[in-house]
């Protein structure tokens, strides 16, 4: 503050904390605050506010724990995001180390810029064109029936959400991952081979966790991305594989009932935070090192 | 066209640690002026006080007389040129020298003028529109020194400039450094580590130490007379010895010392029960096969001796097991004694100074 | 070596169906604008046709909702990137402790899903009787965005040398002449890399938008619906005009970059 004040004068320094508390307080803290704080109250006509049926209570919450369906849904949100985390970890893993240590650096920004094409074009298109490509009657049972396979229903059960989410959130894994895997000395993999390491051992024991950071990065964000989805779910579900997002847009837009709804946005906002710490905790990372 | 500054008694702490003790000294209008001491001793923070990136915590610091307490760097008559010179890289060269002019609203047509005046000045003329990175090392050495004589400052103030080109140009701009002040008349006020830096430019140099000054006076002054312990082995080499005042008669001492007892001068400010070193220059010490019959005499066995050209370093060992060096001229028909030969080391009473320890903090 | 060839051409395989994975969709999408069908598709084919792009030149509603997605993005570019700016700015000037609490909160919007953004921020608007619309969704996308401004513009304040700062002072310079002549030209990279990343994650932002436009739309709120309620290939021929723009903009930066670096090359000779 004093140092603010030294380096750009008094006028200056209140501009640069008028705007920074605008942000931090207006649009991030009090926001939550507020969301916070209407999850506890009871949803009531406008005459009804402030009246004797105004006050807190954990009732939007009771509403969560007392539906079976809700809460199935809720853990099919987390279980289907973290395996698709997962795999996205996995495909992008191999591509990033590929990209950033195997392949001519030349060549390198051309395959990033073919990539990131679709990150151009919007979410929402990008699962629409998973959804044309996997209607029953569209191009991949096509393909499949001309080399003589079954045609398969895609679109049932989470199939076509898993791809979906995968397809729209993969960059999110590679980038973070390609570039801590870039700040790698390539003569650390280099001695290690030389000392007789393994490919694995390699990877397991130098790459990897050079890595880490990225890796961290990356499955937070895709895991954020997934368990917040809008668009994919509801574009490629079937009535069998709902989300937890639609169970808040169901409050928000049908039943406007914006008190259960903060409670279950608070809900999703929860496991977000927690799967943060989780992932900071089990590899070992600031967040400074995750968001970059 | 320059002005004197006077630091009058200012002291600068940051928390417990008091970097600037109590200075107090006037730098006279037109003056080469450097403050030399090791890192840490607080030179750096006497030229941000100067220039009024801070002010002191205790005393003034007065420009032409003026009190410039509160008064922050950009309405202070000075220029300072940074260690790293700071040229600002996103602008060409002339932008750069004509900075301080722009941000007072001088109209480009008279900037570029005055740019162009200034490369001339400081031997650029064709490099105006160049980029900082084309730049060589002593060529952006000088476009900092024609940016600061841009805003014609009265004081000119340098920290360590020359402390990232290599020797020959060092040796080089210390001259360029020299003619440009008296060219310009300006009040310079150096900061350097480097004795030779110093020696070699100023009119007058100020020793620092611990946030101490140590002595101020002329190169000259500084090196043949230096008033504490500090100064001499601090400006030039010197050969110490431990010991203590036995006896004064007529400003020569008697001086006791595990290697016997040596008559030496006495040093400003030192009586009987002042502890105190004799400090030697290597220069003044001669090496003989036997003692001399007068004078100061140690035995002592040669060591190593390094070439130097035009002299020879022979370095010594006495009975206690202390090194110390005598500096021979290069002479091809006497050659100097051989490792492991016992010689003796002598010198004058008068070229032997007793001199107190450094000046501490209050 | 005979393995070591193996997995030199399984990882080249891999490259190749992991670029086809990401590009397919697309061609799909694009081609499918072309099919003379009602229902998007590009199996069966059932004829060329360029019918679907007039019905879309020709659908009001489509317009309406572009020109609402251009101005909301220029309203959060042109809001995020001095608070993204600015907080760089006093973040790099904290000490340890409370710039990772800081830093912690700033970032948090970026990790945060856009639903809880966009219902959080409508609740808060609610309380002082702001109804929802799109100036609710640009502040809502103000949050985070200008996280990602933050994030530009402090990685650029790291290779900036402080120094730069005394030496304008020294010379007389104005604070404010210093952030204008100084500070901000080294930021500028990062400032207008900040605002067109902000620009484009303002015009496909669905979720922030969503819970917060009242009855306005945006391009992507407006796609949205449309494949709820009645899919026609004009979806298509949108995307095909969008994916037309991408490509022959990487197309375009591709030939300048080799030319930058054949030019660099010449100029090492």
């Amino acid at each position: 503050m004093s140092e603010l004040i030294r380096r750009y004068g008094s006028s200056l320094t209140w501009i640069i904390i008028l705007f920074t508390a605008f942000w931090l307080l207006v649009l991030v803290l009090i926001p939550n605050f507020v969301l916070f704080e209407f999850s506890f109250k009871p949803y009531l006509p406008v005459d009804q506010l402030g009246g004797p049926k105004d006050f807190y209570s954990l009732n939007n919450y009771w509403t969560f724990f007392n539906s079976p369906i809700h809460i199935r849904i809720f853990f099919q949100t987390v279980l289907y995001s973290s395996a698709v985390t997962l795999l996205c970890l996995i495909m992008s893993y191999p591509l990033a180390y590929f990209l950033a240590k195997v392949v001519d650096p030349k060549t390198a920004p051309s395959i990033f810029l073919l990539l990131i094409i679709p990150l151009w074009v919007s979410e929402i298109l990008r699962s629409f064109a998973w959804f044309i490509i996997l209607a029953y009657n569209g191009p991949l049972n096509a393909m499949l029936q001309g080399i003589g396979l079954e045609p398969v229903r895609w679109i049932s059960g989470f199939n076509a959400v898993i791809i979906g989410l995968i397809y729209s959130y993969l960059l999110f894994m590679l980038l973070p991952i390609y570039n801590a895997i870039s700040s790698l000395d390539t003569n650390q993999i280099e001695a290690s081979e030389d000392l007789g390491a393994s490919l694995w051992r390699t990877h397991w024991r130098v790459v990897i966790p050079h890595s880490k950071p990225g890796i961290a990065s990356g499955c937070v964000m895709v895991f954020m991305l997934c368990a917040g989805s809008v668009i994919v779910p509801s574009t490629l579900a079937s009535p069998s594989s709902r989300w937890f997002t639609e169970i808040i847009q169901q409050w928000m837009f049908e039943g406007l009932d914006w008190n259960t709804g903060a409670a279950y946005a608070f809900l999703l906002l929860t496991l977000c935070i927690i799967f943060v710490s989780l992932v900071m905790r089990l590899l070992n990372v600031r967040l400074v090192d995750i968001a970059k | 066209m320059s002005e004197d500054v006077t630091l009058s008694n200012i002291s600068m702490d940051f928390g417990k640690f008091r970097a600037v003790d109590k200075v107090d000294i006037t730098i006279k209008a037109g003056e080469f002026f450097s403050f030399l001491g090791p890192s840490g001793c607080g030179k750096t923070t006497i030229l941000r006080l100067i220039s009024g990136f801070m002010d002191p915590t205790e005393g003034k610091v007065l420009i032409g007389g003026k009190d410039m307490t509160g008064t922050r760097p950009n309405e202070r008559p000075t220029a300072l040129i940074f260690q790293n010179l700071a040229l600002f890289p996103l602008m060409p060269i002339w932008e750069n020298i004509a900075f301080g002019l722009e941000v007072r609203g001088v109209d480009k047509v008279a900037r570029r003028a005055k740019a162009e005046e200034l490369l001339k000045l400081v031997d650029l003329h064709e490099s105006a529109d160049k980029k900082v990175s084309q730049l060589s090392g002593g060529q952006k050495q000088r476009v900092a020194i024609a940016r600061a004589l841009a805003v014609e400052p009265k004081v000119m103030l340098l920290d360590e400039p020359l402390s990232a080109l290599d020797l020959k140009l060092r040796q080089h701009m210390r001259a360029e450094l020299r003619a440009i002040q008296k060219r310009t008349g300006v009040t310079f006020i150096y900061i350097t580590h480097d004795q030779g830096e110093a020696l070699a430019m100023s009119d007058r140099v100020g020793v620092m130490s611990q946030g101490v000054l140590q002595q101020v006076a002329t190169p000259n002054e500084i090196y043949n007379n230096p008033s504490n312990g500090f100064v001499a082995s601090f400006v030039g080499e010197n050969n110490i010895f431990d010991g203590k005042i036995k006896s004064i008669k007529d400003g020569e001492a008697s001086y006791e010392t595990s290697l016997g007892n040596f008559a030496a001068k006495i040093g400003p400010g030192v009586n009987k029960d002042t502890p105190v070193r004799l400090y030697v220059r290597p220069e003044h010490c001669t090496l003989t096969k036997s003692a001399a019959k007068s004078g100061n005499s140690i035995p002592v066995e040669v060591t190593e001796s390094a070439f130097e050209g035009n002299f020879i370093n022979v370095f010594l060992k006495d009975k206690a097991g202390h090194t110390h060096m005598a500096q021979v001229q290069n002479d091809p028909s006497a050659p100097p004694p051989q490792r492991s030969a016992k010689v003796q080391m002598n010198f004058d009473a008068d070229h032997g100074v007793l001199l107190a320890h450094a000046k501490t903090r209050s | 070596m005979n393995s070591h060839r193996f997995g030199h051409y399984a990882i080249r395989t891999y490259v190749v169906l992991f670029i086809a994975f990401m590009l397919l969709p697309l061609i799909v999408m694009g081609g499918a604008a072309f099919n003379d069908t009602r229902f998007p598709s590009i199996y069966p084919w059932f004829g060329f046709t360029t019918h679907w792009f007039q019905e879309l030149w020709a659908d009001g509603r489509m317009w309406g909702a572009a020109r609402n997605t251009v101005f909301v993005a220029i309203a959060v570019v042109a809001l995020s990137v001095p608070i993204g700016t600015a907080g760089a700015i006093l973040l790099n000037s904290l000490q340890a402790r409370s710039r990772s609490i800081i830093y912690g909160i700033m970032v948090a919007p970026i990790l945060t899903p856009g639903a809880v953004i966009g219902i959080s921020t409508l609740l808060f608007w609610y309380k002082f009787n702001v109804p929802a619309g799109l100036h609710l969704s640009v502040l809502g996308q103000v949050s985070y965005i200008a996280a990602y401004v933050m994030l530009l513009v402090l990685a650029r304040l790291q290779s900036f040398d402080a120094g730069l700062e005394e030496a304008a002072l020294d010379l007389g310079a104005s604070h404010a002449q210093v952030m204008r002549r100084i500070l901000l030209p080294h930021l500028y990279p990062a400032i207008f890399a900040g605002a067109l990343i902000g620009f484009f994650q303002s015009a496909e932002n669905f979720n922030v938008t969503l819970f917060t436009r009242g009855n306005s739309d945006t391009l992507t709120v407006y796609v949205g619906s449309k494949i709820r309620s009645g899919i026609t290939p004009t979806i298509n021929a949108l995307a095909f005009l969008l994916i037309a723009a991408t490509v022959i903009g990487v197309i375009i930066y591709e030939i300048r970059r080799r030319r930058a670096d054949a030019a660099m090359k010449l100029a090492e000779e």
